[in-house]
């Protein structure tokens, strides 16, 4: 019994009228946790009722403390019938169970309910006392931190990275319960959120205990979904990256070494060299396991071998084969042998991290990605989801051997994903293949990084870029060339990843977000027929989304892109893909040759001369792109970079705009054989639709800059005004007449006129990015396209950016010194770590770097200083009013107000402003974004995972303003929770926020809509840089408020 | 292909100031992109109509979820559903109470009950401020007037705390408050010519000395009503021009002083015992409530039109009431110096701001 959870219910405010005819509520509080409840006195005839209640104690196991949220229900006492619910609270107290978290959550959460959404407050202060238990064989998996930012978070250092961690739990989702059909929509709401809020906290326990095991102490880029199957269950599964981390402020604590690899060895349940051939596993019938593959065209999907399932290929699991690269083969050999010797331990070498910390990732091969289709059968025994395991075990044994086919033993920046449409289910996943560096893989094999030397001295920022894999043994033909920075490696034309771009890459100008985007009709049909359609189109919607993308990198001067994300959206009668990523120009990588466009029957006059016109406005397009984002590479002439391998295959790469169309795609094989043939017939006019839709794309309005990365290549001094939003549309095709082309029509002006909107609403804090772009689109209906974006848009400053671009390696060295709140962590750790050993080790020479610019961002903070100072003068005078009146009605005619200051800085003064005694207080701000930082700030410390799930019903979707009112005041509403828990937990800023569902349904004939929306995020504190050094300067100034204190209350 | 939903919610609510006037005003959605494509915002941004229909309609849907809460604006601050900093609070708060001139001459003294309220149509068409404005200011008026119409303490600050108005809003509804509770007569064709703001002038004088807040703090409905001990007291004044000894001691006191200092001075000396009359019985008849109604009018007919019909200038005026004011502390039978000073005070006040064309 280690666990006493303690609550106390202090008081309401603004509760709705219960009783129509005293225009009052008597209202009254139980709290539950598990199967305790206990209850206040009812408060009677009052809006906002003072409880004040005793402690509420509840003596519970840590098992339950993790998987049971805290449930505060308040309710209206009625003497003669049944008390009415006004609503509830569910409380996540997962946060208090780690030391370094929160201590206490108090403050005022929404009482929502389900049919009414938010009604009224209640002011709650929540504590745990943990008994310290030695059980060794305990189910819980307490003191384990959660962060869903995939980067290792700010404030800690990475001791050691473990490797993947996932786990799903699976159970009858109550909406299709028979019990269903007697209860109420309120209480079957209700069941489903309790529900999956359990599972959550189960998930999370389990997926604790999986890191326990591997002696690690924290889970970073973890990402729960749940599936909702519809009458065969309901899936909640999360995957995660294992840590040991170490908090940077601690003075030297290190962790004990954990020497992992011996308890891992318990882990490895598959074969040490994992048959590739998905194709042919598992018991169940062929067609629920539809891992489609085809051979791609070698020449478009080269580095993205997304659609690579090219299993033929022998993965290259004997190292040093003998097929050694010039100057970097032996390394590599070396390399490859140390990093496999950390990693084929693992099940599954992934990382869902995006960003790493400097020498981790050695070489980046490209996208690897996986589908398949498969068809929902009820899970019938909810502790046994074998089948669901399976199914995604196949998948990950799939990448895996793709990355083995790139010559890479791990995949980074990996997620999963799932579309459902009746009991139809797409499974995917994707990552990218990489070369990483053993070093924070296991902990004491530093000297292993001997070795990196030759590799590592090269100038900043190319390595990544080198090919891993053998160029003599390609596993597909790529069209290699010596790296354009350091002249030694062979580097591919253009790099595909899902990854963010790493810190120390150069690029030049700046980068873009580019979409590929693209429906197919289906036609409608049952079960399996339906399976084997949707798995026969995907290979081609892939193909064609690839091909979209790199024409459009193409067509914006650039050669790489970055955070790539595929969705394939199954519906009714159709399929969706849209696929999202940041294009860069990498220094490393060459020039990327333009368009061209070539006619099948030159003898015909006219058609010769429109070919030529449409080649004319791609050219033009392309010119005014590379002026529009900065792109200028230095001429480098021809002979230095030496001929291109393997064969002397012609440079410019053709729009494949011929072969565009699905029906084309058998003359894929044409390419293996005659490579330059670029056949277009006359009337396809698809094709010459796709030219169109290429050009259709217009760039962002002048000073926006959009990206789907963390931060926006080519900008580096943001300013700390933000704004994180999210924007929904919901479209009705016309019926009639839908062909592919209309459809393609229909949703590209969809994407296109939401970017438009969003350009638009956010025009005042112009010049600035919409950074992390999150599209996810479904089909909730026949007709229907919903289309949910989430973004941050950030201010930069213009004057500064003029000012950067001279050369590369300037920037680059300024970006890291820009960076350098981030990086300090591990340049710190390196130079301890690594200065012993081996002196001239590159991060050295990176921290060098980073500390001798340090000039650079003392300058830079300074301007920021005067921006965020300018912000926080913004006290407004609304509380001098409130002051005012508190004076007046004390009857005191002067009395000096000093508005109540506290330094954010030290917690007690956090914990005591949230204290519940302030009563009458005006909200603190509490800031949202889907990043992992708040620009010019610093976070100093993590709160705890917040992650919630709510439904919203409505039996009356007129009166609350149609579907539009409706989900509109949803989300307000869920961002209002969001922020009242962390201000509740002391803090002040969500990161790494992230919208992960959004189900509409609506009825408009019945007058009822349901929207069910999942989010999570870190809650963290963050303190303004201004304010750190006003801090450290010992300077008080009057006038200094805290912009943003976290459950900040003034007067 | 039509958006059957469109939302943007940001984590910090959006507000367009632009928008929100239109909304204000009264505007239909249409109406407003209308106003909008003619205010060249097209051109300045390059965004399309739909664009700019989309975005009219997502702040309308805001603002129509933040009326509920600006009718209590306390609410406002502590809600956690609408992020909005405090500076955006305020404007949006202190808008929405804002008042069209046009209007509230239209309304202020009258009943603020639902008889008046059906009137809406016409001023909406007489002032040409949309239906829809002309309803939401006049609810704010009764509102507030509910609100502050039975509390103790200073009738602005009251209105301040419980609607977090600014110092200059806060007053000047403390004037509507006013008027509305006396029901003073503002919309004869005479009094058409004064401005809001002369009335406010007047209603802040009349607060500030001529109510029972005025001797005492903490009595209830101390601003809203005039002090009836006061206007019973008043009769006392009317010996001034009742006894005819003191009246022509008064002028001669009046005309000694003032002689070679007016360019009026002949027409001040034959008018003199008419506008003291004037003066004095306008006090001694504030017992009855529809005296009190019609204080305006009457101030305007027994001594502005005939000073304007003499063309006394505004600085004449002046001299003229100090020192009618002044003069009477030397006529030894007076005894009510004091009360002739908390009449005469304010008087003198309103008068010189209702002195013009």
């Amino acid at each position: 019994m280690p666990g006493k959870l303690k609550v106390k219910i202090v008081a309401g405010r603004h509760l709705p009228v219960m009783d129509r005819a005293s225009d009052l509520t008597d209202a009254f509080v139980e709290v539950k946790f598990g199967n305790m409840t206990f209850k206040t006195d009812v408060y009677h005839k009052s809006l906002n009722p003072q409880w004040n209640s005793e402690w509420f104690k509840f003596e519970v196991d840590d098992e339950d403390l993790q998987d049971e949220p805290l449930q505060i229900t308040v309710l209206d006492h009625d003497t003669y019938s049944a008390n009415d619910a006004i609503g509830k609270v569910y409380i996540d107290i997962d946060p208090l169970l780690y030391s370094e978290a929160a201590t206490v959550i108090s403050g005022w959460f929404p009482i929502y309910d389900t049919i009414h959404g938010i009604r009224g407050e209640i002011n709650v202060v929540v504590k745990v006392d943990l008994f310290n238990d030695l059980n060794r064989f305990r189910q819980s998996s307490c003191g384990v931190k959660f962060f869903c930012t995939t980067s290792i978070p700010k404030c800690y250092r990475a001791v050691i990275i473990h490797g993947f961690v996932e786990e799903l739990v699976v159970n009858e989702d109550p909406e299709y319960q028979w019990i269903d059909r007697i209860r109420t929509p309120r209480a079957s709401n209700e069941a489903r959120q309790r529900l999956i809020s359990l599972m959550s906290g189960e998930l999370q326990r389990k997926i604790g205990l999986k890191v326990l095991e591997m002696r690690g102490n924290a889970v970073v880029g973890y990402l729960q979904c749940f599936d909702l199957e519809g009458e065969s269950g309901l899936v909640v599964r999360a995957i995660g990256t294992a840590c040991t981390l170490d908090k940077l402020s601690s003075t030297a604590a290190f962790l004990p070494a954990c020497n992992s690899p011996s308890k891992e060895m318990k882990e490895i349940p598959f074969n040490e060299d994992p048959n590739p051939n998905t194709h042919s596993s598992g018991p169940s019938t062929p067609l629920k396991n539809q891992t489609y593959s085809f051979s791609p065209s070698k020449s478009y999907s080269r580095q993205s071998s997304s659609s690579d399932t090219d299993l033929s290929l022998t993965p290259k699991t004997g190292m040093g084969s003998g097929s050694a690269g010039k100057e970097g083969g032996p390394f590599k050999a070396l390399l490859r042998q140390q990093t496999q010797s950390a990693l084929e331990q693992r099940e599954f070498p992934f990382f869902t991290l995006t960003a790493f910390p400097p020498g981790f990732l050695v070489h980046v091969g490209g996208v690897v990605s996986a589908r398949s289709v498969k068809l929902l059968d009820r899970i019938h025994n909810p502790d046994e989801p074998e089948t669901r395991d399976a199914w995604w075990a196949e998948i990950r044994q799939e990448i895996k051997s793709h990355a083995k086919a790139l010559g890479c033993h791990a995949v980074v920046g990996y997620s999963e994903s799932t579309s459902i449409c009746e009991e139809v289910c797409i499974l995917s996943a994707s990552g990218t293949a990489a070369v990483l560096n053993p070093r924070f893989l296991q902990d004491g094999t530093v000297e292993g990084c001997l070795e990196q030397r030759q590799e590592e001295n090269l100038p900043a920022g190319c390595g990544f870029c080198h090919i891993p894999y053998d160029e003599l043994n390609m596993p597909f033909p790529a069209h290699l060339t010596y790296c354009y920075s350091c002249r030694k490696q062979k580097v591919p034309d253009v790099l595909f990843t899902t990854i963010d771009l790493p810190t120390d890459a150069t690029v030049i100008g700046k980068g873009c977000l580019i979409q590929a985007r693209l429906c197919r009709l289906k036609k409608k049909a049952q079960a399996e027929a339906n399976a084997t359609a949707i798995s026969n189109l995907l290979p081609f919607m892939e193909y064609e989304v690839h091909t979209q993308l790199m024409n459009k990198l193409k067509l914006k001067g650039m050669n790489a892109l970055f955070g790539l994300r595929i969705q394939i959206t199954v519906g009714e009668n159709m399929l969706m893909g849209l696929a999202s990523a940041t294009g860069v120009y990498l220094t490393a990588l060459p020039t990327p040759g333009g368009i061209q466009i070539a006619g099948k029957t030159p003898n015909d006059g006219s058609y010769e001369q429109h070919i030529s016109h449409m080649q004319k406005k791609i050219n033009d397009t392309i010119a005014k792109n590379k002026e529009l984002y900065e792109i200028n590479p230095p001429e480098i002439p021809e002979e230095i970079i030496g001929s291109p391998i393997p064969e002397p295959r012609q440079r410019s790469r053709l729009l494949r705009s011929q072969s565009e169309s699905s029906d084309e795609v058998i003359e894929l094989d044409l390419s293996h054989g005659k490579k330059d043939a670029f056949v277009l017939e006359i009337d396809d006019t698809d094709a010459m639709e796709d030219v169109h839709s290429l050009l259709t794309d217009v760039p962002p309005p002048s000073g926006f800059y959009s990206c789907n990365t963390e931060i926006m290549p080519g900008i580096n001094n943001w300013t700390s005004e933000i704004q994180m939003f999210t924007s929904v549309r919901v479209s009705r095709l016309s019926n009639i007449n839908l062909t592919n082309q209309t459809l393609n029509k229909n949703f590209n002006d969809l994407c296109e006129n939401l970017l438009k909107s969003l350009y638009f609403k956010l025009r005042s804090m112009i010049p600035c990015c919409l950074c992390h772009v999150n599209f996810t689109v479904s089909l909730p209906e026949d007709e229907l396209i919903q289309v949910t974006v989430t973004a941050v848009a950030i201010t930069f400053d213009k004057h500064q950016a003029v000012q950067t671009t001279k050369t590369h390696v300037e920037k680059s060295l300024q970006r890291a010194s820009t960076d350098n709140e981030e990086l300090l962590q591990f340049p710190l750790e390196l130079c301890t770590d690594s200065l012993g050993p081996h002196p001239f080790s590159p991060a050295k020479e990176h921290l060098e770097s980073a500390s001798s610019n340090s000039g650079i961002p003392a300058a830079q903070r300074a301007t920021s200083i005067d921006y965020s100072s300018f912000a926080d003068r913004c006290n407004s005078w609304i509380e001098l009013i409130k002051l005012k009146a508190q004076t007046i009605r004390r009857g005191s005619i002067k009395t000096t107000v000093s508005v109540e200051k506290a330094s954010p800085l030290t917690e007690g003064h956090f914990r005591q402003r949230s204290a519940p005694a302030c009563a009458n207080s005006t909200v603190g701000v509490v800031k949202m974004t889907p990043l992992s930082f708040i620009p010019g700030a610093k976070i100093t410390k993590y709160l705890g995972i917040i992650n919630m799930f709510f439904i919203r019903e409505t039996t009356s979707l007129r009166e609350e303003g149609g579907v539009s009112g409706f989900l509109h005041a949803f989300i307000a509403e869920v961002f209002a929770m969001v922020r009242a828990h962390v201000a509740a937990l002391g803090g002040n800023a969500v990161v790494s926020y992230i919208m992960k569902q959004c189900v509409f349904m609506e009825n408009p004939n019945k007058n009822q809509a349901q929207c069910l929306i999942n989010v999570s995020g870190d809650a963290v504190i963050f303190v303004r840089e201004s304010e750190l050094e006003i801090m450290s300067t010992q300077q008080p100034i009057a006038s200094c408020q805290p912009a943003c204190g976290g459950g900040e209350i003034a007067t | 292909m039509t958006n059957e939903l469109d939302i943007f919610v940001g984590n910090t609510t959006l507000i367009d100031e632009d928008v929100y006037r239109l909304w204000l005003d009264g505007y239909s959605v249409s109406d407003a992109v209308g106003l909008r494509v003619r205010s060249g915002i097209l051109e300045q941004t390059g965004a399309t109509a739909g664009v700019l229909q989309s975005d009219t309609m997502d702040h309308y849907r805001t603002f129509h979820m933040l009326e509920r809460l600006l009718h209590t604006p306390p609410k406002l601050l502590h809600q956690l559903v609408f992020q909005i900093p405090p500076s955006r609070q305020a404007l949006l708060i202190e808008r929405y109470y804002a008042f069209d001139e046009a209007f509230v001459r239209e309304v202020l003294g009258k009943k603020l009950s639902k008889g008046t309220k059906k009137d809406l149509d016409d001023i909406s068409t007489k002032t040409g401020v949309t239906l829809k404005s002309c309803r939401r200011q006049f609810d704010n008026f009764k509102r507030v007037f509910k609100v502050v119409e039975e509390m103790r303490g200073s009738l602005a600050g009251n209105i301040q705390q419980h609607f977090l108005l600014s110092d200059r809003l806060a007053r000047d509804y403390a004037a509507v408050v006013f008027f509305a509770n006396n029901r003073f007569e503002t919309g004869k064709k005479k009094l058409q010519y004064l401005t809001f703001g002369d009335l406010a002038f007047c209603a802040e004088l009349m607060i500030q000395n001529w109510t029972p807040g005025a001797v005492d703090s903490q009595v209830d409905d101390m601003d809203v009503d005039l002090d009836k001990e006061f206007l019973q007291d008043l009769k006392e004044l009317k010996v001034l021009v009742a006894d005819k000894d003191l009246l022509d001691l008064h002028k001669s006191l009046v005309c000694t002083a003032l002689r070679g200092k007016l360019s009026v001075f002949p027409e001040m000396e034959a008018n003199f015992k008419n506008l003291s009359r004037g003066l004095v019985n306008i006090a001694s008849k504030l017992t009855h409530t529809k005296d009190v109604r019609d204080l305006f009018v009457d101030l305007v007919e027994k001594f502005i039109e005939p000073c304007r019909s003499d063309r006394w200038p505004l600085n004449d005026v002046r001299l003229f009431l100090n020192q009618y004011s002044a003069s009477v502390h030397s006529l030894d039978g007076f005894r009510h110096q004091a009360l002739w000073d908390r009449y005469m005070v304010t008087l003198r006040s309103c008068l010189l701001r209702m002195y013009h064309d």
